[in-house]
């Protein structure tokens, strides 16, 4: 474990890095505003090429805004900017001339409640892919299919493609948000607590869906639910008031953290 | 006490004095009183607009409704003029605020600098405010006169013998008419429409928006296939309600629409409308058959609005049972 060298260092801190040729994300020295508050300070963390990456730490630790500036989603709003390098690829994607639909097109996210678009099942999942791809029918048909089994809801919803999306429940609905996302194939997946609104079933439906994406999309997940973050992830990032404390492979940061910090957060005694 | 030994044998005497029970039979009274009363005088209108115009419609049976005759002097009366006047101006101004009024919604809830969305949001907010008697003064006196000058006679003189333009422009070039009459009803039913349709748009939760920018739309392609299908339904509803000022509206229209009862021939050629013959005849309407002719307009226009409330609920049904 050699550790980067942090730009602010409130905390004890304990940064693994990944095999430099493996990461899809670099992220360097964030900073994070939303007006005038500093909500992310000096965040390095790179993210593993076709591997789960789970963000923890308690409520209002910045790892839902991390996720947010890996599409720069906040960009949406006035007032909130970031500062720093996210390579994408080698390419800095908070630099200038960032063309943000089709940045959003290579990475995806998928939110903490359901959000389907008031359409049928299948116009869901072929709205983004309508956005960028000319596709015939046959093909249409197929990319759909291929996205809803993908997101395991192809037998459930196989017969009533012309249903609305909103009549399913909100396991379904959050799998077809999913499906939505892998749809357009994307090269990063984010989700952001996307079990949080669901039930214990619906839940491992999506941690499985999860874990067979991994095999073709690089995924950020941000989780309150340790046990998810060590069923998912590969690696794992301990947050805690805006700075990232422990980053490293998922069985080590939960069997052996290396920090106190981390070690309480896991057992139970804070957050 | 005793009570609590014999639960079943004693009969529910006790339970059927409510605690509270003056206040809460007060209130339940004055609610019920107030719903029956809307109710009452809704049906009290419809009673009085047929008994006071039995005597038109008994002489002109159906034929009111189609014959465009309007005579006061042979007392002949019938009713087709002002009711295509009536629909068409509805129907234009609909048509030409509805656009306006979406990108005003649009521009105010994603485009919008946020300094600037306070003002600008007020502003619509005020504008419909304005008495529609202004609006009235204002287009006979200011934009009828640029209307004539700087629309019609260009139209007209561009207009090819023989050509459709030409029919459509054919009419005295004073600026009053059928279309500067529904441009005016258009500016007066716009301001509502885009402050209702803001408030609609303001209602669309922000991950479902995220969500399609996150799949990588631009904004015009959230707005019109995300956020726009969303408060559809809403949407429809405040059209509609924009329709039915528009099919009202009295003051303005009569200002400007030249007060002619046969039917309109051309977009610039003078006509009138349901409320604009109500207001201008009434005061002058000696015979009674006039009068009842008047009252009948009005049972018209009664129904017209209750048709297009009918058809707006029937489209929110039908949508939502697709959705």
């Amino acid at each position: 474990m050699n550790t980067l060298n942090p730009a602010v260092d409130t905390f004890e801190k304990s940064i693994a890095d990944v095999d430099r040729a493996q990461v899809k994300v670099d992220v360097r020295g964030l900073n994070f505003f939303y007006g005038k508050t500093h909500s992310l300070k000096g965040v390095s963390i790179p993210v593993a090429k076709n591997k789960a990456t789970a963000l923890i730490g308690p409520s209002g630790c910045g790892k839902s805004t991390l996720l947010r500036t890996l599409n720069r989603m906040y960009a949406l709003y006035p007032g909130q900017r970031a500062e720093g390098e996210i390579m994408l690829d080698g390419q800095n994607i908070l630099g200038p001339g960032v063309d943000l639909a089709k940045l959003r097109a290579r990475v995806g996210m998928v939110f903490q409640k359901p959000t389907p678009f008031p359409m049928s099942i299948y116009d869901n999942v072929a709205f983004g892919v309508r956005l960028y791809e000319n596709l015939s029918k046959p093909d249409m048909d197929a990319r759909v299919e291929e996205a809803l089994t993908r997101a395991a809801l192809w037998n459930e919803v196989k017969d009533n493609l012309k249903g609305s999306g909103l009549g399913l429940s909100g396991g379904q609905q959050q799998r077809l948000c999913v499906a939505r996302g892998v749809a357009v194939r994307p090269e990063v997946l984010l989700l952001d607590e996307p079990t949080s609104a669901l039930d214990p079933i619906s839940s491992a439906k999506l941690e499985e869906t999860v874990m067979q994406l991994k095999a073709d999309y690089t995924i950020v997940i941000v989780t309150h639910n340790l046990g998810q973050a060590a069923r998912v992830s590969d690696y794992t990032g301990f947050m805690y008031l805006g700075e990232l404390v422990e980053f490293g492979p998922t069985d080590e940061l939960f069997t052996r953290p290396a920090t106190q910090r981390t070690s309480d957060y896991i057992t139970g005694r804070f957050g | 006490m005793s009570d609590a030994a014999l639960p079943s044998a004693g009969p529910p005497a006790r339970r059927a004095k409510p605690r509270g029970s003056l206040i809460g039979q007060v209130f339940e009274g004055l609610c019920f009183g107030a719903a029956t009363l809307l109710l009452a005088s809704l049906g009290g209108i419809i009673v009085s607009l047929l008994i006071g115009g039995w005597p038109a419609i008994s002489k002109f049976g159906i034929g009111f409704l189609f014959s465009s005759t309007w005579n006061p002097v042979t007392d002949v009366y019938g009713a087709a003029g002002p009711i295509v006047g009536t629909l068409i101006t509805a129907a234009l101004a609909l048509i030409m605020a509805l656009p306006i009024a979406g990108g005003v919604a649009f521009f105010l809830t994603e485009l919008c600098p946020a300094p600037l969305r306070r003002p600008i949001g007020t502003a619509v907010e005020l504008l419909a405010g304005i008495p529609s008697i202004v609006y009235g003064m204002w287009g006979l006196f200011v934009f009828a006169p640029l209307f004539a000058r700087w629309i019609q006679l260009p139209l007209m003189a561009a207009a090819k013998p023989g050509s459709i333009l030409e029919a459509l422009t054919t009419g005295i070039p004073n600026g009053s008419g059928i279309l500067p009459a529904s441009i005016i009803l258009a500016i007066m039913i716009l301001p509502f429409m885009a402050a209702t349709l803001r408030e609609l748009l303001l209602t669309v939760p922000a991950a479902v928006r995220e969500s399609a920018y996150g799949l990588g739309a631009t904004t015009a392609e959230v707005v019109l296939s995300v956020t726009l299908p969303y408060v559809r339904q809403g949407a429809i509803g405040a059209v509609m309600l924009g329709l039915g000022r528009a099919l009202g509206e009295t003051m303005a229209v009569t200002f400007i629409i030249g007060n002619s009862h046969a039917f309109p021939k051309s977009l610039f050629d003078s006509g009138s409308t349901i409320a604009s013959t109500i207001a201008n005849e009434f005061t002058e309407a000696t015979s009674p058959i006039h009068t009842a002719a008047l009252i009948s307009l009005g049972l018209v226009l009664f129904l017209i609005t209750f048709v297009v409330l009918g058809l707006a609920r029937l489209m929110l049904r039908q949508q939502g049972a697709k959705l």
